[in-house]
């Protein structure tokens, strides 16, 4: 059910335009023996041109409308002056050549697609989004498929069916690619499908690993090189009631995150099935935790348990983001997670350590973090119980961040400025778990959900962490939870959109809006800077509203019943339909 | 008060004491014969529609009618999974059953062969799962959440959180407004 984008593709094919000035400072600081500021591994291309002083002159220089409904999340992909989109399922991937005006369609692709798949898509037909490596497009399909088309005419290379539909196994996620590999994980938690994650060959699409998340040490890929303070193994089956592991969940959530040198790819786990936590008594291993693993074989280096035993189905959602900074006079390699459950984690990537956690986003269902194990003190008042509703749990499903979709709401991290923005959701819920009836290919849940503003601040927000000081720096009220994606550009710009259709611009050292831009639709999708052919940089976003949250604002959920669409029809009803239901790709530059 | 005036008054109540009876009539065990017959639909050739089986009608139509059918309904609408997909009739991956639209028509055949059959863009098929009674009495439930008008008959109140209008107060009525988008 969740789904990624990659943070760490660049989104384009050459090196950045870099300001003559910028080059020269960088290259004189280097000398002079200064840190100019943490390197960061992640970052979509950042636009660094485009700064406070001349955002608001922002023209939009390209748009293409795609007909077809759904949630537009994911990213575009640019490679030299082609745009790489992908429609939601049934998935339709074009190539825009950008400096065409006049019929920008290079090639479109539609994969056959199985519709029966449809119903995996528990939170909205979305998209990844095309990830574009070498010359080559990345494609994964919510019915199962990767394919891999030649970036120039749209031929398929490779094409693979890693997720079996017909056993509810989807692939919601965008692949991540890195040295050589294609990095997928499964979706639907939501139908009790043991979750797991997979690496493929780049050149020819053939199956490297895969481990799951739930099941047997050798299944989840923990052998002598795991760090772990928990004895006893087997901890896959033994924390689960009898072959509860069989459908227990635990699918890519949060996305991936890489380490080239250390050769490690992280990525979180899904929430467990079912959503009833009576029906599951244990700690519910490995689901709702992040992982690090060996990018080569899958084997696991270690694992932090964001929710044992997860009790509102929230999963390790959220942003999982790579920096080099000094921790308390140390420097540290770091990952920095804003986690669903409304807490910011930084920990030390090589070995697990949670270095610190603080909460970003209001919450009462946890109290603390114990760092030493990484697990949460969870409050007694919002515990639940079988069927009794317990009522304004904060933060309320799919989490603070995340918006239910790995990597479609991703953070965005700034070294200048040191700040961590992350896209916040502000609701509350009330949850009713009720049995929860496993039936192969329907829904294994087992709750009734209703979401609902939290007391005294806006529905949404931005806000800009100060990853050093482990606090808030500003905060962006919205009145609609941010679904969409974080860009940051060096020129101190931080670009992210609103569910009513406004694609905003903000100062990333205090929040103060620049610029802003209303479009056909609400955005759900992440924002990626790139260079035009001309030399300009350009920054590009595609406006579809749909989504966990979004699909509200779609004719077929009726906001008069409560739990539609898991509860979101009551914490949005003002949430009008758009426009236009289909999808614009909006492109911005500088004149 | 005067015999005049007093007989229409009995008349009234003793026509309303019947249909109560027949909306309150609980058959615990269908007859075996027309338990079989209940799941001879006559489906068209694009299975969107057909003919209902005869002895719905030689029932008084009691999956549209009877509370205690209506209630059985319920209780298999969430026994079954439906809400992971449609929610409490607002949807969520699947259409909403509440707003009066319906993507194979209104007719209680259509929803039927929807049920039993599935549909090609993602409902399951469930006649593996459920007997032919089974599937009516779910069909008279989510015709009754997205019905067009009050009925006499309702299923009785939730069990659980109650979170959209009750079934009793014809939810579909008004609501019609823009068709889905898919």
């Amino acid at each position: 059910m969740k789904r990624y984008e990659a943070p760490f593709v660049p989104a384009y094919a050459g090196p950045p335009r870099q300001s003559p000035v910028l080059a020269l400072l960088r290259a004189a600081c280097c000398w002079l023996g200064i840190l100019i500021g943490p390197t960061v591994a992640q970052d979509r291309a950042p636009a660094d041109e485009i700064a406070t002083g001349n955002v608001g002159r922002l023209d939009r220089v390209f748009s293409y409308r795609i007909a077809q409904p759904g949630g537009y999340t994911g990213a575009p992909a640019v490679a030299g002056d082609t745009l790489f989109l992908q429609s939601p399922f049934p998935h339709t991937v074009y190539a825009l050549g950008l400096a065409r005006r006049d019929d920008p369609v290079r090639w479109r692709v539609t994969p056959d697609a199985r519709r029966m798949a449809s119903v995996l898509a528990c939170c909205d037909v979305t998209t990844g989004g095309p990830v574009v490596a070498g010359d080559r497009v990345f494609v994964t399909t919510l019915d199962g498929e990767v394919l891999a088309l030649d970036a120039a005419t749209g031929q398929r290379a490779w094409a693979t069916r890693p997720a079996d539909a017909g056993r509810a196994e989807a692939l919601t996620a965008a692949p991540f690619v890195a040295d050589g590999r294609v990095f997928i994980g499964s979706s639907s938690d939501d139908f009790g499908v043991r979750g797991w994650v997979a690496a493929l060959d780049a050149a020819s699409g053939a199956l490297l690993w895969k481990r799951y998340e739930t099941g047997p040490d050798a299944d989840v890929g923990i052998g002598a090189d795991f760090k772990s303070a928990e004895t006893g193994g087997q901890l896959g089956i033994r924390t689960w009631p009898p072959e509860g592991w069989q459908h227990g969940g635990g699918g890519l959530a949060g996305g991936f995150a890489y380490d080239a040198e250390m050769g490690v790819v992280l990525h979180g786990t899904g929430h467990p099935a079912p959503w009833n936590p009576e029906a599951r008594p244990g700690d519910n291993r490995w689901t709702s935790g992040l992982f690090a693993r060996d990018a080569a074989t899958g084997m696991a280096k270690w694992f932090d348990p964001i929710a044992p035993h997860d009790l509102y189905a929230l999963g390790a959602q959220g942003a999982l983001l790579t920096a080099e900074m000094d921790w308390h006079g140390t420097p540290r390699r770091l990952l920095l997670h804003p986690d669903a459950n409304g807490w910011v984690y930084v920990l030390d990537r090589a070995s697990g350590e949670v270095l610190s956690a603080q909460p970003f986003a209001p919450g009462n269902a946890i109290t603390g973090i114990d760092l030493a194990a990484g697990t949460p003190q969870r409050n007694p008042a919002m515990a639940v119980a079988p069927n009794a509703v317990t009522r304004d749990i904060c933060p309320g499903w799919p989490g603070a961040t995340g918006g239910g979709a790995p990597g479609a709401a991703a953070a965005a991290f700034l070294p200048a400025t040191g700040l961590l923005y992350i896209p916040v959701s502000r609701l509350c819920m009330d949850f009713e778990p009720r049995d929860a009836n496993f039936i192969a290919g329907t829904p294994f849940t087992g709750a009734n959900l209703r979401l609902k503003p939290a007391r005294g601040v806006s529905r949404g927000a931005l806000v800009a962490w100060d990853v050093a000081a482990a606090r808030p720096a500003w905060t962006v009220d919205e009145r609609f939870p941010v679904m969409s994606g974080v860009l940051a550009s060096s020129g101190g710009v931080v670009f992210y959109g609103t569910l009513d259709g406004l694609f905003k611009a903000v100062d990333a050292r205090n929040g103060r809006l620049l610029w802003q831009y209303r479009t056909a639709s609400g955005i759900v999708g992440q924002p990626i800077g790139f260079t035009l052919s001309n030399g300009r940089q350009a920054v590009a976003v595609v406006a579809g509203v749909g989504g966990v949250a979004g699909r509200v604002a779609q004719s077929d959920v009726d906001v008069r019943d409560a739990t539609a669409a898991h509860g979101f029809a009551n914490a949005l009803r003002d949430l009008k339909q758009p426009g236009d239901r289909g999808g614009t790709l909006y492109v911005f530059a500088l004149p | 008060m005067t015999g005049q005036r007093l007989a229409p008054l009995v008349l009234m109540l003793a026509v309303a004491a019947l249909a109560a009876c027949k909306r309150e009539i609980r058959s615990l065990r269908t007859d075996p014969a027309a338990a079989d017959a209940m799941g001879q639909v006559a489906p068209m050739p694009n299975r969107i529609n057909g003919a209902p089986p005869r002895v719905l009608a030689a029932l008084d139509d009691a999956y549209e009618a009877n509370a205690y059918q209506l209630s059985q309904g319920k209780r298999l609408y969430t026994w079954f999974n439906c809400k992971g997909c449609h929610a409490d009739g607002g949807g969520a991956a699947g259409p909403a059953l509440l707003d009066g639209w319906w993507q194979y028509g209104p007719d209680k055949v259509s929803v039927f062969l929807s049920i039993r059959d599935g549909r090609p863009h993602g409902m399951p098929a469930f006649g593996r799962y459920l007997t032919a009674e089974q599937i009516w009495q779910l069909t008279g439930y989510v015709r009754t959440i997205g019905a067009y008008s009050g009925k006499t008959a309702a299923p009785s109140r939730n069990d659980e959180m109650q979170s959209r209008p009750a079934e009793s107060r014809a939810p579909a009525a008004a609501s019609l407004t823009a068709p889905p988008s898919r």
